[in-house]
C-alpha cells in the first residue's frame, strides 16, 4: 500500500477492507463482464458491426433505453407522490400500503409479466375500457413501459422516504410564516431537499429497467422493430447458438448503460453539492 | 402591534396545553414566556403565529381578530430554536426568500432585494457570510441569519421559539445582549419564549410566568424576582431556601423564628412554607434578642467567583439551607466548617399549604387584562 492511498484515519482495517471491497467486486462484477468482453473479441470487426448495427438491433437499443428512461422518469414523479403521502399523513391501512410498494421486489418478474399482460389485453380488466379510446397497451411499446413502471416503482419510493422523514417540518413552517405558498414551499424548499434523492431513485429505477426482461417479454409482444427490447435480443442470439454476437450485443449494452449511469452520477454529483451547501467551500 | 390574547384553549389528546389563557402584550414590548417544559409557552407562542390552532380562544392583532388568519397573513417573524434555515440556499437567498415569493405585483425588483438584504447583513454584523450556506456557520451565526430572514418581511410581530436553547452558554450571552440591543432599535412588539429564568431577567421588559397551561404572573423582571406571586414563581426564579412553618393569628413559626404576616390575621394553625433567597439571609455569631434567629451549622463553603456559598445544617431538625454573600463580607467573618452560627432571614415570604395564591394580596398577579 503506497502511502498515496492511506488518508489518515483512527480506523483500522483499511488494507483489509479495500482488499476485501476489491477481490469481491472483481469476483462477482467484473469477472464476468469481462467474459463478455473477451467473447466479443472473438468477432472480427465486420462481424461484430453486423451483430450490433443491425436495424433490428438499433431498434431495441432505442425501445430497451427509451422505455427505461420514460419508466423511470415516470416513477420519479408518481413514486415522489407515493413517498410523500406514506411519510406526511397517518391513515388506516398505512402499513399494508407501506408494504405493497416493495412488492415488484418479491414477485417473479414472470409472474408480474403475465399478470399486466392478461390486464392490459384488448379484452382485459382495463385493456378493454382503453379499447374505445385507440389505445393498446398489451404487445406494443406501450406495454414496455408499463412492465417497467411496475418493477421500478420500489427504487424511487424507497429512497425518497428517508430523506422526506427528516426534512423538518419547522422548515416549511418557516416557510409559510416568510410568506410562501404550498406550491411554493413545495418548489423552493422541498423539492431542492429531496432532488439528490430522487435522482438516485431514478437512476436505481433507470439501471433496473435497462436490464429488465422476465416481466416485459410476456406483455412486448416481440414484434421484431417495435417491442422487441436487447435482453431478448441477447437471448434469441444465445438460443441460436451466436455466442459471439450475444456477447457484442450485450457488450454495447453494458458500455451505453455504464456512460448513462456515469452522466447521472456526475449530474447527481453537483446536485448533492448544491444542496448541502459545500460548493462554495 | 399590540396582541390580545383571550380564553386561549388548547388540549393535545388528554393533555391540556393552554388553560384558558388571557395576556395582552403592548405595543413594542419584548415579552418572555418563561417557565418549565411542557407548561405551554411554545404552543402560546405558536398560536399567536398561526402555526397552530387553538381549541377555543381567540387572538387579537391590534383590536381586530386574527385567530383564523392563516400565518402567510398574520405578518409574523417566526424564529425557531434550531434555526429551520433553508440549507440549500446561501445565506443572502435565505435572507431574500421572503421578498421573492411574493406575488409579483408586490414583489420588488431585484435590485430593492439585493439593498434590503445587505442591509439586513449589516444589521446582523455578517455582511462578509452573504454566499455562504447555512451548514459553513456556527449556531450563533445561523441563528442571526434565521433573525434577518424574519425580519425582511417587515414583520409586525417577532415571535422567537428558544432562540437561543441550541446555543452554548458563551454565545447565548452575546446573543441575547444583542437581541436586546436590536429591540431597543426596531421597536417590534416581540415575544420569545424560554425555559432560562437568567435569560427572561436580562432581555425581557416584561415576563410572563406560565405553569401546567396557566400564567402565574405578569411583571417586569424586578416584580416577578422580588415578589414572586406564587410559590412556583419563586422556586422558579432564582434559587431558594424552603422551611417547614405554621402560621397562627399573624404570626408565621419557623424553628425558633418568628415572622409577623399581618395577612393571615385570621388564620389559625395553618401549615405554611416559608421562602427565603439565599442572599437574603445574615449570619450571626451571636444569637438576637427576641425569635429572630434559626441555630444552624456550617458544613460546607464553597467559593464561586465574586460569590461565597455556605451550606448550613438547620440545628433541631437537620435540614440544608443555603446562604450566599459577597466575598468582601465573607472576608470580614471567614466562617468555617463546623462553627455555629444564628440564620436571619431579612426577607421571608410565606405561603399557606392550601391557598397559595392569596398568599400576598399586595403581589397578585395582574392579568386580568387591564393591559399589565
Amino acid at each position: 500500500m503506497t502511502p498515496r492511498f492511506r488518508h489518515p484515519s483512527v480506523l483500522p482495517g483499511f488494507g483489509l477492507t479495500l482488499g476485501f471491497a476489491v477481490g469481491y467486486l472483481s469476483l462477482i462484477v467484473l469477472i464476468p463482464l469481462t467474459m463478455a468482453f473477451l467473447r466479443a473479441l472473438d468477432l472480427s470487426w465486420d462481424q461484430f458491426w453486423q451483430a450490433v448495427a443491425a436495424p433490428r438491433v438499433i431498434a431495441s437499443y432505442r425501445l430497451t433505453f427509451g422505455a427505461a428512461f420514460l419508466a423511470a422518469a415516470f416513477n420519479t414523479v408518481f413514486g415522489l407522490i407515493v413517498a410523500w403521502v406514506l411519510v406526511r399523513y397517518r391513515f388506516p391501512g398505512q402499513r399494508l400500503v407501506d408494504a405493497l410498494v416493495d412488492l415488484p421486489f418479491a414477485l417473479p418478474t414472470a409472474v408480474a409479466g403475465i399478470t399486466l399482460a392478461t390486464l392490459y389485453s384488448s379484452n382485459g380488466w382495463i385493456g378493454q375500457y382503453l379499447k374505445p379510446f385507440g389505445i393498446k397497451i398489451a404487445f406494443t411499446p406501450l406495454g414496455v413501459i408499463v412492465a417497467l413502471v411496475f418493477i421500478s416503482l420500489p427504487f424511487v419510493v424507497r429512497t425518497v422516504q428517508p430523506v422526506l422523514e427528516d426534512l423538518e417540518a419547522e422548515v416549511e413552517e418557516a416557510a409559510a410564516s416568510l410568506g410562501a405558498g404550498r406550491w411554493q414551499i413545495f418548489r423552493r424548499v422541498i423539492f431542492p431537499a429531496v432532488r439528490p434523492a430522487l435522482l438516485t431513485g431514478f437512476t436505481l429505477a433507470f439501471a433496473r429497467a435497462i436490464g429488465e426482461y422476465g416481466s416485459v417479454i410476456f406483455i412486448a409482444g416481440n414484434l421484431p422493430m417495435v417491442s422487441e427490447i436487447t435482453p431478448l435480443l441477447i437471448v434469441g442470439k444465445l438460443e441460436q447458438y451466436d455466442y459471439g454476437g450475444a456477447a457484442a450485443v450485450s457488450v454495447v449494452m453494458l458500455i451505453i448503460s455504464f456512460i448513462l449511469l456515469l452522466l447521472i452520477n456526475l449530474l447527481q454529483r453537483s446536485s448533492q453539492a448544491r444542496s448541502s451547501g459545500e460548493v462554495a467551500a | 402591534m399590540s396582541i390580545e390574547i383571550q380564553q386561549l384553549h388548547k388540549c393535545f389528546g388528554a393533555f391540556v396545553a393552554l388553560d384558558h389563557v388571557d395576556l395582552t402584550i403592548p405595543p413594542g414590548q419584548l415579552v418572555a414566556l418563561l417557565g418549565p417544559s411542557g407548561c405551554g409557552k411554545t404552543t402560546l407562542l405558536r398560536i399567536i403565529a398561526g402555526l397552530e390552532t387553538a381549541d377555543r380562544g381567540r387572538v387579537l392583532f391590534d383590536g381586530e381578530d386574527a385567530t383564523r388568519r392563516h400565518v402567510r397573513e398574520r405578518g409574523v417573524g417566526f424564529v425557531f430554536q434550531h434555526y429551520a434555515l433553508f440549507q440549500h440556499m446561501t445565506v443572502f437567498e435565505n435572507i431574500a426568500f421572503g421578498l421573492r415569493v411574493r406575488p409579483r405585483a408586490v414583489r420588488p425588483p431585484e435590485a430593492a432585494i439585493r439593498a434590503k438584504v445587505s442591509a439586513l447583513l449589516d444589521l446582523v454584523q455578517m455582511g462578509w457570510l452573504a454566499n455562504r450556506y447555512p451548514s459553513q456557520l456556527s449556531g450563533g451565526q445561523r441563528q442571526r441569519i434565521a433573525l434577518a430572514r424574519a425580519l425582511a418581511v417587515e414583520p409586525q410581530v417577532l415571535l422567537l421559539d428558544e432562540p437561543f436553547g441550541a446555543l452554548d452558554t458563551k454565545v447565548r450571552k452575546e446573543l441575547r445582549r444583542w437581541l436586546r440591543r436590536l429591540h431597543d432599535e426596531l421597536h417590534i412588539t416581540s415575544v420569545f419564549v424560554t425555559h432560562d429564568q437568567e435569560e427572561a431577567l436580562e432581555v425581557a421588559d416584561r415576563i410572563v410566568v406560565m405553569n401546567h397551561g396557566r400564567i402565574e404572573q405578569i411583571g417586569s423582571p424586578q416584580e416577578v424576582y422580588d415578589a414572586p406571586a406564587t410559590p412556583f414563581v419563586y422556586q422558579f426564579l432564582g434559587n431558594i431556601n424552603l422551611f417547614h412553618s405554621r402560621v397562627h393569628a399573624g404570626w408565621a413559626r419557623v424553628g425558633g423564628l418568628r415572622v409577623r404576616v399581618p395577612e393571615y390575621g385570621d388564620t389559625e394553625h395553618a401549615p405554611a412554607m416559608a421562602y427565603v433567597r439565599p442572599h437574603d439571609i445574615d449570619l450571626l455569631r451571636e444569637p438576637e434578642d427576641g425569635d429572630t434567629t434559626l441555630t444552624a451549622t456550617i458544613s460546607r463553603v464553597s467559593l464561586l467567583g465574586s460569590l461565597v456559598r455556605l451550606e448550613l445544617i438547620q440545628s433541631p431538625d437537620g435540614e440544608i439551607a443555603e446562604v450566599e454573600m459577597t466575598r468582601e463580607r465573607y472576608a470580614a467573618d471567614p466562617l468555617q466548617i463546623g462553627d455555629l452560627v444564628f440564620v436571619k432571614p431579612r426577607q421571608v415570604r410565606v405561603f399557606l399549604h392550601d391557598n397559595p395564591k392569596a398568599a400576598i394580596p399586595a403581589y397578585q398577579w395582574s392579568g386580568d387584562g387591564d393591559g399589565i
